[in-house]
């Protein structure tokens, strides 16, 4: 609760901020995740960078796909008629985020930038093919969500880099649901499953589904969607899924003490199968 | 006539404070120059302490001094619940480690500085080389062979060794039962987690020699003398202020280290001294409840008679003995085994046993939770054995309506009870009949409903000083409580005991506008400064309005008396031919001429015109010492359904009869049965210390540590039976811990119920989704179900 002495600035623009940051700073955007490990001394950077005031990190604008500057809140996006429209499962997992208070406050950037394995909207962001975008004192970047993710609280970003945006192609013919199983003490995910489903009148033309929560990071379930691509959803094709996701996330799992690995493991199918309900009863 | 005050649910007076954040806790209590304590702690469960270096700490900005357990001279933090006749151990319990830190949180060194965040900074510099020792936190395998030990001074770390009841007659009668069911129960350990965390703060006038110590305490006039005794100042130099506490549920009865350090650093130092601990310190270092391993026994006939219980409890007690721990799995314990049953064989072997957890002492229910808990579950275990509904062969079993005492085995002598009546009644609003229906055609879809039942007594009001003498409590029970009344007719009482969130100001209130006639709003309830009260020995164990109480309804009816001849004596009647209604005094016959309290109690101060022998004044004080325990009972139903594919449960009714007696007000009382049922079904549920094998705390923070949450719960269902306590001026009883006394086995029993049909018979608290799926596994693996 009494985090080490810092320094605090705050940046006007994107270049502002990078010039701020310095070896030992870090950005601080809605402060959710950054502040708790500040006070229990668990990180203890010299400089915070407050990007809260750069307008151009904030805001969602469609434009065929969606564009969601990096400080945008949860909220927003939640409630954003336009996520819901190109990409309702990223609504959704947003909408579930922790509670209101967390959701006006917590930004999109820092969660993904954070990437602690029990958070919500990567899960989407994986399974739709969402790109991050970034800059750094060397110039602009992108990187795609999959590889964005490497591990536990570890991303590709480089020291200094700032996330300006994330985007995601049109999802608005698909069926997309996130399904998310609760830790009872935190609130996090146990599991997360996001789902997005192409139909092609009762065939499945393209599944893509990812996991979170049960695994160091987002996990693409590329097995999973290989049962589902081509079948007409049926109770086998579901069933096979369910297994197939186990093996999916078999590499990455993560559990704790009181919901262990394999538990989670078990659920991933059992959440797969209600997160395919919810996306083609939704 | 207005609606009677007593037994209207008028709002609690302390909600504006507390919900306007306008309450002044003692971290808001500021003092110029105020050092601000941080405590250097073990990070290791068990270990020697090789060297500390504090050079660095000292060294840096604003840092006034740092000292070390050699340095502090205090007396050892006393144990302050001697059982007798269980060969008791006290091991040393320094204010700050000497040589060996025996939990994580233990205390190694003290730093002072000018600031908070530099206290912290200089704590985190001071460098403590320690080797490190084997350490255990299972109590059963802290006292088994070959175990660490803790204490040298405490042999194979048995604390104490407490023994109930006849071995060889509990033997006889289990030899020859019928039946005998048996089960390992694991209470496990919970944390307090009262929403203010801990804060103490002392100032020492070296001039007048007087220390004021502002705490979160439960019981300042404990805290009082134990702080005098471990400072050796003389006990009425040392004022202790309990400002607003924000809940304690048993956490802020004892005293712990911390306050002794801020007092002896004041004193030391001569300037003012605070600290306050974080969320992290808080599940580390105040005290844990629970924390059993039971193995237990019930015995009964094929026709379900119930015969006897018996139980070995391995109590674990931390690294030092708490303040009141060992009176906790013992008196508190064994003494509720019969429960509401005829049941006339008990035994119980209470083994205290010191482990490398953070010390365990009074968590709401103290010791009558794991009693409850352990006799419900049998009960159910026998029902299933013999085949039997639970529900009848609990009403088999209930002991039949008294009035004024009955003994039961373990010797207690109930005051009163009507267990039949809240036990139908509870039945009724279930609907049990067509819920056992529904049941069978649920599980016929494939889905699983099940129900848990409890019926409950238990032991309250804590209680005659006698009975506290003789089980080794250091103390009395009684409470004082003053009734002062202002010239323009206002009232403070003034009480010994400590509320600290039970809306006691409020019920309190009620009692003496019940009595004297006072409108209630110009009553106020002043408490939790030692200088202020009268004594009192404290708020826990749902004393507060039994004991309290009836201090004050005594002191009331002083009053009254008082004011009756004074009312004779200014109308010139006949104290005979006075009449009392609602607040006023008139002569039988001449309803014009009248006085009312308020009109009495200016001429009492006064005294212009004082009846021969009748002193000046309008206050009286009452010591009042309660001649038994009071026994609140009722009975408690839950339905839950468990998703046998995730092994969640969802808790879908609940619903609780109690009887406390006459309700003073039935929306407080409502308020502390939600809180005690959502308390005692997280626990069934989702509550649970862990430690790691090397006894570090894995549940540190609510991240994992699972309190419970609104939405976890429906709308509980409650309702009442009156049936007043023989003994109470006001017939009240005690309904602090009911909820959380009843409810845990309630929820375990339902979900139980419902995987019966899976083959699963007993699974370990909390009954996470994790534990339930994996039971259900376990049991699906063994050929599940019957
Ligand atoms: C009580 C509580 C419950 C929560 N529950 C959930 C939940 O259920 N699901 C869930 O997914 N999350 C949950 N969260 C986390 C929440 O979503 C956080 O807000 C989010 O993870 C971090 O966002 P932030 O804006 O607060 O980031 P900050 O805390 O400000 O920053 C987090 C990290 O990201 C870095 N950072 C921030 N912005 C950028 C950027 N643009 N570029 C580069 N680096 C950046 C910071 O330097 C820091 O290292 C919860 C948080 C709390 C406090």
């Amino acid at each position: 609760m009494w985090p080490n002495t810092f320094d605090y600035a705050r940046a006007g623009s994107v270049d502002e901020a990078l010039a701020l940051i310095g070896d030992e700073g870090k950005f601080l955007a809605g402060g959710h995740s950054l502040l708790p490990v500040m006070k229990l001394r668990l990180a203890a950077p010299e400089q915070l960078v407050d990007i809260g005031g750069i307008d151009s990190l904030r805001g969602i604008s469609a434009n065929g796909g969606l564009t969601i500057g990096a400080t945008t809140t949860h909220a927003e996006i939640a409630d954003s008629a336009d996520v819901r429209a190109i990409c309702s499962g990223l609504a959704s997992a947003c909408g579930q985020v922790g509670d209101q208070a967390v959701r006006n406050f917590g930004t999109i950037g820092g969660n993904i930038a954070h990437a602690d394995p029990a958070s919500d909207p990567p899960t989407v962001l994986v399974a739709c093919g969402a790109t991050i975008n970034i800059q750094g004192a060397g110039g602009a970047r992108s990187v795609g969500a999959e590889d964005f993710f490497v591990d536990l609280f570890e991303t590709d970003l480089e020291d200094g880099e700032l996330i300006t945006s994330v985007s995601l192609p049109d999802c608005s013919d698909c069926q997309c649901a996130y399904v998310k199983f609760p830790h009872p003490a935190s609130r996090y995910a146990i599991v997360g499953v996001a789902v997005c489903l192409k139909m092609d009148g009762g065939t499945c033309a393209q599944a893509d589904v990812a996991v979170g929560g049960a695994t160091v990071k987002a996990v693409k379930c590329g097995g999973a969607e290989a049962a589902l691509a081509g079948s007409t959803l049926d109770d086998a094709a579901v069933g096979a899924a369910a297994e197939a996701v186990k093996a999916d996330i078999a590499d990455w799992l993560a559990g704790d003490i009181a919901y262990p690995e394999s538990y989670r493991q078990q659920m991933a199918g059992v959440f797969l199968r209600r997160a395919i309900a919810a996306a083609t009863t939704g | 006539m207005t609606t009677r005050i007593f037994g209207s649910g008028i709002k609690r007076r302390e909600d504006p404070r507390l919900i306007t954040g306008e309450a002044r806790y003692t971290d808001d209590i500021k003092l110029p120059g105020v050092l601000h304590m941080a405590v250097v702690r073990s990070p290791y469960a068990h270990a020697n302490i090789v060297g500390i270096d504090s050079s660095a700490a000292e060294a840096m900005e604003g840092v006034v001094a740092v000292f070390t357990g050699d340095d502090v001279d205090l007396a050892g933090i006393p144990t302050a619940w001697l059982i007798p006749d269980s060969d008791l151990k006290t091991p040393e319990h320094p204010a700050l480690a000497k040589g060996k830190v025996r939990y994580v949180g233990d205390g190694v060194a003290i730093v002072l500085a000018d600031d908070r965040y530099r206290a912290q900074d200089a704590a985190d510099a001071v460098v403590v080389e320690y080797e490190e020792l084997p350490a255990v936190i299972d109590p059963e395998e802290a006292a088994g062979e070959g175990a660490p030990l803790i204490h040298d001074d405490v042999e194979g770390n048995i604390a104490f060794r407490w023994v109930m009841g006849d071995r060889d007659a509990s033997d006889a009668v289990f030899n020859s039962a019928d039946v005998v069911v048996s089960e390992r129960i694991l209470q496990q350990r919970l944390l307090p987690t009262a929403m203010e965390p801990r804060s103490a703060m002392a100032q020492y006038n070296a001039a007048t020699q007087e220390l004021t110590l502002w705490c979160t305490s439960q019981n300042p006039h404990i805290h009082r003398f134990i702080i005098s005794a471990v400072t050796g100042l003389n006990e009425n130099k040392v004022r202790v202020i309990a400002p607003e506490v924000g809940g304690g549920f048993g956490s802020k009865i004892p005293c712990y280290p911390d306050e002794a350090l801020v007092s002896w650093a004041a004193i030391k130092l001569g300037v003012p001294v605070k600290w306050t601990e974080t969320r992290s310190e808080n599940y580390l270092i105040t005290i844990h409840g629970r924390d059993h391993v039971q193995h237990v026994e019930m015995a009964a006939s094929n026709d379900g008679k119930l015969l006897g219980v018996r139980a070995t409890v391995y109590a674990g007690m931390g690294g030092y003995l708490s303040t009141a721990a060992p009176g906790i799995p013992t008196i508190l314990h064994g003494l509720l085994y019969v429960g509401p049953y005829t049941m006339d064989s008990v035994f119980c072997e209470s083994i205290g046993v010191m482990t490398n957890g953070t010390p365990t002492d009074a968590y709401r229910g103290a010791g009558r939770p794991e009693a409850t808990f352990l006799l419900e579950r049998m009960v159910d275990n026998v029902a299933r054995a013999i085949d039997m509904d639970p529900v009848e062969l609990r009403r088999k079993n209930l002991i039949p309506a008294f009035e004024d005492g009955y003994e039961v085995a373990t010797t207690l002598i109930y005051d009163s009870g009507d267990y039949p009546t809240a036990f139908e009644k509870a039945l009724d609003m279930a609907g049990y009949s067509d819920f056992r229906q529904a049941q069978a055609n649920a599980l016929a879809s494939g889905r699983y409903l099940g129900i848990g039942v409890t019926a409950y007594t238990e032991m309250c009001g804590l209680g005659p000083s006698q009975v506290a003498g003789a089980v080794g409590f250091q103390g009395g029970l009684w409470e004082s409580a003053t009734v002062r009344v202002t010239p323009t007719g206002k009232v403070q009482a003034l009480i010994g005991a400590s509320p600290h969130g039970q809306g006691s100001e409020t019920t309190l209130a009620q009692i003496i506008a019940e009595e004297l006639g006072f409108p209630v709003d110009d009553i106020e309830v002043v408490h939790g400064d030692t200088t202020e009260t009268p004594m009192g020995w404290g708020t826990y164990g749902s004393r507060t309005t039994p004991v309290t109480g009836a201090a004050l309804a005594h002191a009331s009816r002083k009053l009254k008396d008082k004011a009756r001849v004074l009312a004779a004596h200014l109308m010139e009647a006949n104290v005979d031919d006075i009449e009392y209604a609602d607040g006023s005094f008139s002569v039988r016959g001449s309803p014009d001429q009248a006085q009312s309290i308020q009109d009495v109690a200016l001429m009492a101060h006064l005294a212009w015109n004082m009846p021969e022998g009748m002193d000046p004044g309008f206050e009286e004080s009452q010591f009042y010492d309660p001649p038994n325990f009071v026994y609140p009972f009722g009975t408690h139903i839950a339905i839950v359904e468990v998703d046998a594919e995730t092994g969640e449960v969802e808790l879908q009714r609940y619903i609780a009869v109690d009887d406390c007696g006459p309700q003073i007000n039935p929306e407080i009382v409502a308020g502390q049965i939600h809180g005690g049922v959502v308390q005692g079904a997280a626990q069934a549920l989702c509550e649970g210390a862990i430690y790691s094998d090397d006894g570090q705390l894995l549940t540190g923070s609510m991240m994992d540590y699972c309190m419970p949450k609104a939405d976890m719960f429906p709308n509980f269902e409650l309702g009442e039976t009156v049936t007043p306590s023989p003994h109470h001026p006001v017939g009240v009883k005690g309904v602090g811990e009911t909820g959380t006394i009843a409810s845990t086995p309630t929820v375990y029993n339902a979900v139980l119920d419902a995987l019966a049909p899976l083959g699963v018979k007993q699974i370990d608290m909390p009954l996470t989704s994790a534990k339930v799926w994996g039971a259900i596994q376990a049991a699906s693996a063994n050929g599940g179900g019957n």
